[in-house]
């Protein structure tokens, strides 16, 4: 079987963060704090958070910081609850949480949340269970979980529970391997996991698992290394991962390496890119691949960070 | 018919109409962490569209500026936002603007920012763009039939603006296409349930099971329909249990199974006591062993509920 080619990811990442001509690039620059997010968080589990100059990261990510207290994906941009926690959690991975204004972001998160409980984006107002899970990770970080309506937040997350033990976008939206780690985690952060029906979902959620050894996201469609995320982490959560084949799924997220020029893609022989990438290393944290640092499978960070938020000072 | 939804790439600088005003380039501070050097054109475009940002203009020229910007980058959440506030300053046409998203659909059919901004247009239309907008998700799903943003916007339109009369024909359209389309069956349920015409889910319930088992026997191993039976037995499942029709259907043996099935089955009584059920587990626990830990639960749970 393949192995995890460390320094090639590494020497990946970096570039991408450099890189000043791919059309990636400029595609990527309004979410340029979702990419750092990703490739930095990567970084650290790979155990290579130290080749950044933490300095210039975290100016440019106060740049991004609008007086409303939200994060805008890249500086000249509007703020959105997406890049508001990308934000959060890397301050939180470099330990930097204290140059922050706990209270001017918290305000900003609560804002957005509606009557019915659920979270708005941002003022344009699309609702979204994404922006639920987003809330509350964030706000968790923050230790001020408590400054939202969290009864109201989770029932509106149950409302967008379906038939399958899946969870949707909005209620009645199909069960999405995305939507269901999203919701999970939320209910996962927010003590709620017992409204979770366990064994139902953790059926649906092992049923992700194609021949291959991959996961996709939805049933009847192609497998792909993001679900080796979402679905992973969802299983973990329910206490439910030995209900699919763990080697077949290291093998899986192995092949769709580019073990030449470094990264990973959402398939084997596609094109990679720092979002697969990082959830291909996350996938192989989560599965316990020998030499990567273990990541939180609900915070989405590594374990050292969250204890560290946690459990000291 | 310009193909490039602008005003033809010619450079901004050239143009008489912003000979006014000065290009911001962006600033991404005195170390730039992300230094990022763009092709001229989308730098230029970017520039211009700053300065206007920063200014606040909200202008005609302003609007096709953003439309512009959109072509070259339909990720940029920001030139969407500035549209949505030019549109509303000047009381645009939102006829015309669904007829632009329109003709950018199909190579952004997965972009957020697009659907939002449909959306928020067809919001402020109201229903009289319902028809216009169910017809254009139909063309959306006419080529990805499972393209979830397609999928939850029409659930949107539905909810906020009618249309359900034709909405369960629609899916059974699809599930002739494709019975194993798993959206379309979730549409179907959403649809059962929530239809003002339909009467709900304990109204529509024999019909829909008298459909879904006609799927499974169609095709046993399509995921689908046998989740959609459960479904529709929601908060009721001994009544599910009892129903003839499904423990026909359940116990009919399927092609890869036949042999085994039929092998192991004594009598016709009780076919749903322990024995059948575990030995099927023992099989699954083979010939599907991704998921072998789960059979062995599943076996393990029978023998637990048979005492």
């Amino acid at each position: 079987m393949a192995e995890l080619a460390v320094d090639k990811h590494v020497k990946y990442i970096l570039a991408v963060e450099k890189n000043k001509d791919s059309f990636e690039s400029v595609v990527m620059d309004p979410l340029r704090m979702n990419g750092a997010y990703w490739g930095l968080t990567a970084l650290d589990l790979l155990g290579k958070l130290d080749s950044v100059n933490v300095d210039e990261v975290i100016s440019w990510i106060l740049k991004c910081q609008h007086e409303s207290g939200g994060f805008s994906g890249n500086i000249g941009h509007d703020p959105h609850i997406l890049y508001t926690l990308s934000a959060v959690q890397v301050l939180a991975l470099f330990n930097k949480l204290d140059v922050l204004d706990i209270d001017k972001v918290a305000t900003y998160i609560t804002r957005l949340q509606n009557e019915d409980g659920s979270f708005s984006g941002d003022m344009w107002g699309e609702v979204d269970t994404r922006f639920s899970y987003i809330a509350i990770c964030c706000l968790s970080i923050l230790c001020c979980l408590g400054k939202i309506n969290v009864e109201k937040a989770v029932s509106y997350i149950l409302s967008c529970k379906n038939l399958d033990g899946g969870f949707g976008c909005t209620p009645g939206g199909e069960s999405h391997a995305g939507q269901i780690f999203c919701c999970v985690g939320a209910l996962a952060l927010t003590g709620s996991l017992h409204y979770v029906d366990k064994d139902l979902l953790g059926w649906w959620l092992c049923e992700r698992q194609v021949k291959s050894g991959g996961l996709n996201g939805r049933p009847e469609k192609l497998p792909d290394v993001c679900y080796s995320w979402w679905v992973l982490s969802s299983l973990i959560m329910i206490d439910r991962v030995h209900w699919i084949d763990k080697e077949k799924l290291v093998k899986f997220i192995l092949d769709c390496q580019d073990v030449e020029n470094g990264g990973i893609s959402d398939r084997p022989d596609d094109a990679v890119d720092v979002y697969h990438t990082y959830f291909g290393v996350a996938g192989l944290s989560l599965l316990n691949y020998p030499g990567l640092k273990a990541i939180d499978p609900a915070y989405a960070l590594p374990v050292d960070v969250v204890n560290r938020i946690f459990f000291s000072g | 018919m310009d193909s490039r939804e602008d005003d033809g790439g010619e450079p901004l600088s050239r143009m008489a109409e912003w000979r006014d005003v000065t290009p911001l380039p962006q600033d991404d501070g005195p170390n730039p962490v992300v230094p990022i050097a763009y092709k001229e054109e989308f730098r230029e475009t970017m520039d211009y569209f700053r300065a206007i940002y920063k200014a606040d203009e909200r202008s005609p020229r302003a609007l096709r500026l953003t439309r512009r910007a959109i072509h070259l980058n339909p990720g940029n959440y920001t030139v969407w936002h500035f549209r949505r506030l030019v549109l509303e300053a000047l009381n645009a046409d939102l006829d015309e603007e669904l007829d632009f998203l329109q003709r950018i659909a199909n190579s952004n059919s997965k972009n957020y920012q697009l659907w939002h901004h449909r959306r928020w247009v067809v919001d402020r239309l109201g229903a009289n763009a319902r028809a216009k907008e169910l017809n254009l998700i139909k063309k959306i799903l006419s080529i990805d039939a499972k393209n979830y943003h397609a999928w939850s916007h029409r659930q949107w339109v539905l909810q906020a603006l009618g249309g359900w009369e034709d909405e369960l024909d629609y899916c059974q359209q699809l599930l002739e296409e494709d019975i194993f389309n798993n959206s379309a069956w979730n549409q179907r349920y959403f649809v059962v349930t929530r239809s003002p015409y339909l009467g709900g889910l304990k109204a529509m319930r024999a019909s829909e099971v008298r459909y879904t088992v006609e799927a499974i026997l169609a095709n046993p191993n399509n995921e689908c329909p046998w989740r959609y039976l459960q479904g529709l037995y929601k908060d009721d499942i001994k009544a599910l249990v009892n129903d003839p029709e499904i423990s026909s259907v359940c116990l009919k043996p399927c092609h890869e199974f036949r042999d085994s099935v039929v092998a192991l089955r004594t009598s016709d009584t009780d076919p749903l006591g322990p024995d059948l059920s575990m030995a099927i587990c023992d099989i699954l626990e083979h010939v599907d062993s991704l998921r072998a830990s789960y059979w062995i639960w599943r076996k393990n749970k029978l023998s637990v509920a048979a005492v």
